[in-house]
């Protein structure tokens, strides 16, 4: 087990370094997608700053607690997308018939799939929610006692195998159906977007299946705990300290999933 | 002009064979249209109506944006754009300068027939599906019915200049992806489609006043919800009008000059 993993690791560390060779083969344009990925994320936090130059709070949360939540949300989905992102591009292999060639060789199908296109660009997309992070830590009127801080990291890390795990699901998903690649994005990024905002602002049904598919964990119900804040949605007090516990679910299942997708994989054979 | 047109309905038909793709963009589509509606009702429920936009106004916002995305195609990865990039990367692009049509106007026929099989399919569906929960506004006048239909046809004109301007730095800088993504960043924020211009602080509307952008997206709501008499629609067109022609021009000035200077990658 130790011996596979330590083999997996180093496998990956070469297969990425192929990886950001080539891209480096176009260096300005890299630069530009580097800069690209970092303000789509801008923007994001640009249309919060707009809203907040309007409105002094948005479903009772003010802008420095939105602004925890958008830090939160965007580092771990930047991470998750550096690491896994790139397993969407297997519906474009099924399509190709390219897959087969993941499947001969002796090397694990997730493994190959999130080191396909590992993006070097993509690691610019957390940074601007980690400098926004500390900036609405700093304007937030909160103790940062050592356990909040640890409690903070924990919940980055939740977050992140949440994303990933549903990145791997939404992926595993297009097995059945090649057209689910646009689909899953509204889970993906879908997701990446809906965590920058406290839960209460969206509808009903939005929020509902945030606990389906349970966004509400990557960053809402925990920073409840962290922030102190008072819950307007009724979500039972030990939940907010359930998201590890989600996070290890989900990895379970998206494993699952995954490998089942796999053993349906027929070949178009072209 | 006859050739110009079965160019453009060809195109649709072609277009039209990806139904099922249209199809599966439409889940993200409705799904971001839900959420911005809510995020942005709360807003207005707090603020009163921003610069004529209520509480039905940006929900209709919400997703007669959506709706937009496939049309307009300047976010980049929004949805399927004409191709011309990816032509110029492999080459391909050599094959369109045999064609006896004019190299910027055929692109433009191709572009018109997937913005029409897009609106019509993808579009129209997102929006629809807005009505699920809200109830959203729609020009019910004839001449609100006409004026929305200009605009939106002018407004993926605009957009095509834009992009075939962006589609013909792959010349020089071989691949298009950078160029994409800063550009659609751009795109997004000041054409008005994360949030109307109008939400904007003073300083920044006049940033997107001088931008080609916003007679993409921005514009063409305004005059769908009605907030624009006669004399603004004329204003809005003759807008969308000048950045025809202004960025028209520059692209077919930058497609001469890429077309003599730069050597077409083969193989």
């Amino acid at each position: 087990m130790v011996e596979a993993t330590a083999r997996n690791a180093r496998l990956w560390r070469r297969l990425i370094g192929a990886r950001i060779r080539s891209d480096l083969q176009y260096r300005t344009s890299l630069v530009m997608l580097a800069t690209g990925t970092f303000l789509v994320t801008t923007m994001d936090f640009a249309m919060i700053a707009v809203i907040f130059g309007r409105v002094p709070s948005l479903a009772g949360w003010s802008l420095a607690e939105v602004a925890f939540l958008y830090g939160t949300a965007g580092i771990a989905f930047g991470i998750a997308d550096l690491f896994v992102g790139s397993v969407d591009k297997a519906s474009e292999r099924i399509r190709t018939g390219s897959f087969d060639i993941i499947l001969l060789r002796p090397v694990g199908t997730l493994l190959q799939l999130v080191t396909d296109e590992f993006a070097l660009r993509r690691a610019s997309r957390p940074l601007q929610p980690l400098v926004v992070l500390v900036i609405a830590m700093m304007a937030l009127d909160v103790a940062w006692t050592p356990l909040r801080l640890a409690m903070i990291a924990l919940m980055i890390v939740g977050g992140t195998v949440i994303f990933s795990g549903i990145w791997v699901i939404s992926a595993a998903a297009t097995f059945w159906t090649v057209e689910g690649r646009e689909a899953a994005n509204a889970v993906t990024y879908g997701g990446g977007f809906l965590t920058q905002y406290p839960l209460p602002v969206y509808g009903e049904v939005v929020r509902s299946l945030a606990f389906v598919v349970p966004l509400a964990f990557v960053n809402y119900v925990p920073a409840l705990a962290v922030l102190g804040k008072d819950d307007t949605l009724g979500i039972p007090g030990p939940l907010r300290y359930a998201a590890p516990l989600v996070a290890v679910a989900l990895t379970v299942v998206a494993t699952v999933t995954w490998r089942v997708a796999v053993r349906h994989y027929r070949s178009t054979g072209s | 002009m006859r050739l110009f047109w079965e160019l453009t309905r060809r195109s649709f038909q072609r277009w039209s064979t990806y139904r099922a793709a249209m199809l599966g963009g439409l889940v993200p589509n409705v799904a971001f249209g839900y959420m911005r509606a809510y995020i942005l009702l709360a807003v207005v429920a707090q603020a009163g109506p921003i610069g004529g936009f209520d509480e039905a106004g940006v929900v209709t916002y919400s997703f007669y944006s959506q709706a937009l995305i496939v049309p307009i195609a300047i976010f980049g990865g929004g949805g399927p754009d004409m191709g011309l990039a990816e032509r110029i990367k492999t080459g391909d692009v050599a094959i369109d300068l045999y064609r006896p049509v004019d190299f910027q106007l055929y692109w433009l026929s191709q572009d018109l027939g997937r913005a029409a099989f897009g609106f019509l399919s993808r579009g129209v569906a997102s929006f629809a599906a807005g009505f699920l929960a809200f109830s959203l506004v729609v020009p019910s006048s004839l001449g609100g019915i006409a004026a929305s239909a200009l605009v939106l046809v002018l407004a993926v004109v605009v957009s095509f200049t834009w992009r075939f301007i962006i589609s013909l730095t792959t010349f020089w800088l071989l691949d298009d992806r950078g160029m994409q993504t800063l550009a659609g960043v751009t795109a997004m924020f000041f054409s008005g489609f994360l949030i109307p211009t109008t939400f904007f602080p003073g300083w920044l509307q006049g940033v997107a006043a001088a931008l080609p952008l916003r007679a993409m997206v921005q514009l063409p709501v305004e005059v769908f919800l009605g907030l624009h008499d006669a004399r603004g629609v004329a204003g809005v067109v003759a807008v969308q009008v000048t950045w025809i022609v202004v960025l028209g021009l520059a692209g077919r000035a930058l497609a001469n000059l890429a077309l003599r200077k730069v050597v077409v990658q083969g193989g």
